[in-house]
């Protein structure tokens, strides 16, 4: 049977989500696609009537992160995707893990600020995404991530 | 107008300072949307935070945006069409965990609509002459036309074998 939605696409505020928006831009034109952030207004400016919020979180805010794994879970669960994808970071990770659990293809794109090295979550990362991608190609090697391209 | 903005996580009180304290020698006005700082200026409008709607509403009016080098600003002055001058965070000021904003600019310098300015003097010249700052380019950089495609042909084939 067809999933409901074809894409569950995550990124947290601020140059993750600007980067997200823009990864998808293509695919929403023929894909479902539902967005998932952490910042209500953050929907409503790109018009997105059908988004998700979840709580931010990171490896200092175990609370949060608690309740951010639940709200992830729930919402791959539900909508059972055949793929997620990311630009970060820590609720990204969550849903791609999620995404892996139901058998999901899951896509890490490492976002363009990280020019030197892989954020900690892209580092991560490797071990959730079946498609592992940087921006840079300095950073790919042959064992991943994968250079295919940047959106600046 | 000059726009200000240092985004809403950390401070960047010197950024907000060199242009205060360039202001009475402009041409242009400026408005600084200053987060987290403590410095309050004297020479220019101000506001800690700026809705998203309304920071969309004042760049589309903007003759330039002076930030910190944050991807997420940079992207907005290409969604604008304004030049954008970054001014990027040093960690060696506390200003940043470490130096990925210099990194970042020093990829993204010379490239058109994007300047780069670390000292007060270079921000200067850049301010003193806004017309004459070159805008982004309208086209879509080929690099992210292949990183679409890219993604497009990994879901049409995640799609088509879950089906």
């Amino acid at each position: 049977m067809r999933p409901k939605t074809d894409i569950v696409a995550v990124a947290s505020s601020g140059g993750h989500w600007q980067q997200l928006l823009l990864a998808t831009q293509t695919l929403r034109l023929t894909r479902s696609v539902l967005y998932v952030t952490t910042k209500p207004e953050l929907l409503a400016q790109a018009g997105i009537e059908n988004g998700r919020t979840v709580l931010d979180c990171n490896r200092d805010t175990l609370g949060k992160m608690v309740k951010s794994i639940f709200q992830c879970l729930s919402i791959i669960l539900v909508h059972r995707p055949a793929v997620v994808i990311s630009t970060g970071a820590a609720p990204g990770i969550i849903c791609l893990a999620a995404g892996r659990l139901i058998g999901a293809h899951t896509i890490w794109i490492d976002s363009f600020a990280n020019v030197e090295k892989l954020s900690m979550s892209g580092k991560i990362a490797r071990y959730v995404a079946n498609t592992w991608l940087t921006q840079w190609e300095h950073l790919s090697t042959a064992r991943g991530p994968t250079y295919a391209g940047e959106l600046l | 107008m000059i726009i200000v903005s240092v985004g809403t996580q950390l401070p960047f009180d010197r950024l907000i300072r060199m242009v205060d304290d360039l202001a009475p020698s402009l041409h242009d006005k400026a408005f600084a949307q200053t987060g987290r700082g403590v410095y309050v200026p004297k020479n220019i409008e101000w506001k800690a935070d700026v809705p998203a709607k309304e920071f969309d509403a004042l760049l589309s009016g903007a003759s330039v945006l002076v930030a910190h080098a944050g991807i997420g600003t940079v992207l907005k002055a290409d969604q604008y069409g304004k030049p954008i001058i970054l001014v990027p965070r040093k960690a060696s000021l506390g200003e940043h965990r470490n130096d990925h904003q210099l990194a970042t600019v020093s990829k993204l310098k010379g490239r058109p609509g994007i300047y780069v300015a670390e000292e007060q003097d270079e921000l200067l010249r850049l301010l003193s002459d806004t017309d004459s700052l070159s805008r982004p380019s309208a086209l879509d950089p080929p690099g992210r036309i292949r990183l679409q495609s890219h993604l497009e042909m990994i879901v049409n084939g995640a799609i088509g074998a879950a089906r």
